[in-house]
């Protein structure tokens, strides 16, 4: 049996339904991300977990036992608010010993679970500060003790990481997911941070408009979108229009040159013009390696972004940036030059019909 | 034109002074204006009278003007304006919190919110002489709603031993500033507390009792306090509405200096500086209780 | 979830007939004054009584009159504040907040002591220095108001920011202030006015004490003598601050959509 489960979720206010459908299995210890733009239905989903929401169809189980009509204090479920949400009266350990102290609890055993705590978000020496006195970093590591100490049957991750410098939301998703590991603690991260959910997760569930678009680990999501939205949300993309004139061998022509796309959404007539994908890191320059797809194309601007110079080829209609390595024997070429670009077949993904 | 010129003044300072302490004392300049205007209209008066409660007629010190307070009538006043001033303005902070938090928190239609700020702003401004004659014609002898009581459901109000002209009735017409101005203040309290905090204590586990009494109430203890007091001074100065009320037959503290200044009503001019030196004390001592609680107790406030 | 209901709406609607029922005995009761049927008849009197207009136009310039030396006061000393003072913002907002806290009638027993006739400067002396004083002494009360008022409104702008640009493009102190901030706070300035002028209009205390005919003094004597004009004077008071704040809103709400958002 799958420790938390979602079947058949519908949450519908009024005319809108904000989520369709939702079906999900997560395992015991396992961290799942939400991903989705905002008003995808990702946050909305997570506070039926919570319990703030009430489903209007379905059913959530968590550890077998049917969760979705308890109120969100009979739950057992931490959370972590993108806000922080410390009790902004309560000195740190008061915030990290409140669930406890709910729950009757001796003065001793809270004491005793809080020092734990603190010492596993490294912060044994705060507990006497108020939240104000922390910076963004250590309010949200204490927001995550807050929510651990009760031993939660699953953890609720909404967006911690949003309001914070881009420096600190490094380390802090890294010392998240550690500590989620060593715990074994059941997980559900919701953002709109695509490389935060490639890095942390387990399992990724894309959502657009209240629906699940696709459910998978990250090198499948990344590299196997299953939908045209998957593919332009997670990871950047070109999206280049072609015309196909060979549907069987998958040939199609971008501004008259021809190439072959080696996956497709769907089949392929011959003489339709299509959207298709291909990701800038697998473009290269100038035939370095033996890449079978090869097109000419003219240098219409080039960043230099440090370690990696992105560029951007013109052909005809169509443009397509690549990223290659910065290299100081080869400087980047100028603008205007013409170039050849290559990749491979596979590469490239015909994306499925524009009347979907 | 003249400020231009003296405001350039300003702006170029004085060339032979040391520099350091020229841009000092010029900046004091902007602020003078007002610092002159509350030492010549607000402290220098009120100074004035504490010191004159400690001179007798002559100029001498003495304690005699505070130790006349002792007899019984001023006392009494004291003692009435006191009893009017703190049960207005507790009743008006649970009134007032009570329905500021029912239109902030549940999730009542929205035109309601806009409206009630907009009522209570006319409202707490509807004080002095014309809230009396509301009163009058609400609650006094021929008022509407003891003419209702008395011919519809046979009740007697004044049979009761009711009188708008007492404490109960004063207390009742206070409130109808009291209330309003708490809403005022207490509304955007309200909107502070995040709805997440809400969520984060429900999801620890608390009940919503537990939330109220170990995060709201806390949080909100300030704005609580400090709106009190507010309304305490509010109610403890008011003269117009008793005044017009219940002419001088009221004895509370406000009426019986407006009759010492009106006219030597206590035959001592000195006595008067007295009874308006208590007054500043009690509102001095009951913000500085505040000031002192607050500092105690809030050491989570920046 | 529906039941949690039952109870806001109970406080509100206690509430609001607590406010609304005097409001509607007042207006009843200004009706009564011919016997057997509902009339005007005592808003008539009232509005055909010199004594009610003449009372009612010295209140009104009085209040215009403290309007402006209240503003003239407090938007210079605010942007000062917040342009070059900052540390002695405490100390400023200490002293608006005062008048919250000494009683009217101490002030103005203050005023009669301190500026009557064998002082330095002896106001009360003379009628013209008596309304002086009764301004100055609106002015004082409607500091806390017009002062909060001006400094959020401040706050809501960048004064240094302005201030700089101004001076770069070679504006006097005087014309920054005349015309770069007063301009921005226009707002904020009218709603510490009209909430001045409602706490003028009708006030009492100060205007008895210091012996002005005022409209406040005047209500104070029809309510002595009189048995129905007190309750149409006390519709036509509220109608006045219902104005006021009305008009508050108006002015904040078109501001609203006038000024570019930043």
């Amino acid at each position: 049996m799958k420790f938390l489960e979602l079947e058949g979720i519908q949450k519908v206010y009024g005319p809108n339904t904000v989520v369709q459908d939702f079906n999900l299995s997560v395992d015991k210890g396992e961290f799942v991300t939400f991903l989705g733009p905002s008003g995808c239905g990702k946050t909305t989903t997570l506070r039926m977990i919570a319990g703030f929401e009430i489903p209007s169809a379905g059913a959530i189980r968590i550890n077998g036992k049917d969760v979705t009509n308890l109120k969100p204090n009979q739950r057992q479920i931490g959370m972590v608010f993108q806000a922080y949400a410390l009790f902004p009266n309560m000195t740190v350990a008061d915030n990290v010993a409140f669930g406890l102290k709910v729950a009757g609890q001796s003065s001793e055993a809270i004491r005793k679970r809080v020092g734990e705590m603190l010492d596993v978000i490294k912060l044994p020496q705060f507990g006497d500060r108020y939240p104000y006195q922390l910076s963004g970093g250590q309010q949200q590591r204490v927001a995550l003790a807050r929510a651990l100490a009760i031993k939660p049957q699953v953890l609720l991750l909404d967006e911690p990481l949003s309001a914070l410098d881009a420096k600190i939301r490094l380390s802090l998703r890294e010392e998240i997911r550690s500590l989620q590991r060593s715990l074994g603690i059941t997980t559900i991260f919701v953002t709109h941070d695509q490389e935060e959910a490639l890095s942390m997760s387990d399992r990724i569930v894309v959502m657009n408009e209240g629906r699940v678009e696709q459910i998978g680990a990250p090198f499948e999501v990344y590299n196997f979108p299953r939908t045209r939205f998957v593919a332009s949300f997670v990871g950047t993309l070109n999206i280049l229009r072609g015309k196909v004139v060979d549907g069987a061998s998958g040939r199609i022509t971008i501004d008259d040159q021809q190439v072959i796309a080696g996956r497709s959404m769907g089949n392929l007539q011959n003489g339709e013009v299509r959207s298709v994908a291909l990701r800038p890191e697998s473009v290269t320059l100038n035939g370095a390696g033996e890449k079978r797809n090869a097109m000419q194309g003219i240098i219409e601007e080039v960043s230099f972004l440090g370690a990696v110079v992105r560029m951007r080829v013109r052909f005809r209609d169509n443009a397509i940036s690549l990223d290659t390595f910065n290299n100081p024997g080869a400087p980047p070429p100028e603008r205007g030059a013409p170039v050849t670009v290559s990749f491979q077949p596979e590469d490239l993904l015909v994306l499925e019909g524009e009347t979907h | 034109m003249v400020d231009q010129s003296e405001a350039q003044a300003i702006a170029i300072p004085a060339q032979p002074a040391p520099a350091r302490a020229s841009t000092f004392s010029w900046a004091w300049i902007g602020v003078t204006p007002f610092l002159a205007f509350a030492v010549l209209f607000l402290i220098a008066p009120t100074l004035f009278l504490i010191v004159g409660a400690f001179q007798d007629a002559q100029g001498h010190f003495t304690l005699a003007n505070l130790a006349d307070l002792a007899q019984p009538s001023i006392v009494r006043a004291y003692r009435i304006s006191l009893e009017i001033s703190i049960t207005s303005a507790i009743l008006g902070a649970i009134f007032g919190s009570l329905i500021a938090a029912a239109a902030v928190l549940n999730g009542l239609p929205g035109w309601l919110r806009p409206t009630l700020l907009t009522f209570s702003g006319v409202a707490s401004q509807f004080a002095g002489v014309p809230l009396a004659f509301a009163f009058l014609a609400t609650l006094g002898r021929t008022g509407l709603v003891t003419y209702l009581l008395n011919t519809y459901l046979g009740f007697n109000l004044y049979s009761t031993g009711f009188n708008l002209l007492s404490f109960w009735g004063l207390t009742i017409t206070y409130l109808y500033f009291q209330i309003p101005l708490m809403i005022l203040i207490m509304t955007p309290a309200l909107d502070g507390l995040k709805r997440e905090w809400r969520e984060a204590s429900a999801i620890l586990g608390a009940s919503t009792w537990q939330y109220w009494r170990y995060v709201a109430l806390p949080v909100l203890w300030p704005s609580l306090l400090g709106a009190t007091l507010l309304l305490f001074a509010n109610a403890f100065g008011a003269v117009a509405t008793a005044y017009a009320l219940t002419g001088s037959s009221l004895n509370i503290v406000t009426i019986l200096l407006f009759a010492q200044i009106r006219g030597d009503v206590l035959h001592n001019a000195n006595l008067g500086y007295a009874l308006a030196f208590g007054m500043i004390l009690i509102t001095g001592v009951s913000n500085g209780a505040y000031i002192w609680l607050r500092s105690r107790g809030e050491r989570w406030l920046k | 979830m529906k039941s949690s209901k039952v109870g806001p709406w109970l406080a509100i609607i206690l509430g609001a007939l607590y406010f609304i029922v005097p409001l509607i005995a007042t207006f009843e009761f200004s009706l009564r004054m011919k016997r057997g049927q509902y009339s005007f008849e005592a808003y008539r009197i009232v509005l055909a009584d010199p004594q009610f207009r003449a009372t009612f136009l010295f209140s009104t310039i009085v209040a215009l009159a403290a309007i402006v030396v209240g503003a003239l006061l407090v938007v210079p000393t605010a942007y000062w504040v917040q342009l070059r003072l900052r540390r002695l913002r405490p100390l400023i907002e200490f002293i608006t907040l005062l008048p919250l806290v000494i009683p009217a009638i101490v002030i103005v027993f203050g005023y009669i002591r301190m500026y009557n006739s064998s002082s330095i400067l002896p106001l009360t002396s003379t009628a013209a220095g008596t309304n002086v004083l009764l301004t100055i002494g609106y002015v004082t009360l409607a500091l806390p108001y017009m002062y909060r008022a001006v400094d959020t409104g401040l706050r809501a702008i960048d004064v240094r920011v302005l201030t700089e640009a101004a001076q770069s493009l070679g504006a006097g102190w005087g014309r920054i202030l005349f015309r770069v901030i007063f301009p921005n706070v226009r707002v904020a300035v009218l709603s510490g006015a009209f909430l001045t002028f409602a706490i003028v209009i009708g006030e009492f205390t100060l205007a008895s004490l210091l012996n002005r005919p005022a409209f406040g003094p005047y209500l104070q004597l029809m309510g002595a003598n009189r048995a129905y004009e007190p309750s149409a004077l006390a519709i036509i008071a509220f109608a006045v601050t219902w104005a006021c704040m009305g008009l508050i809103q108006l002015v904040g709400r078109g501001a609203r959509g006038a000024t570019p958002v930043r």
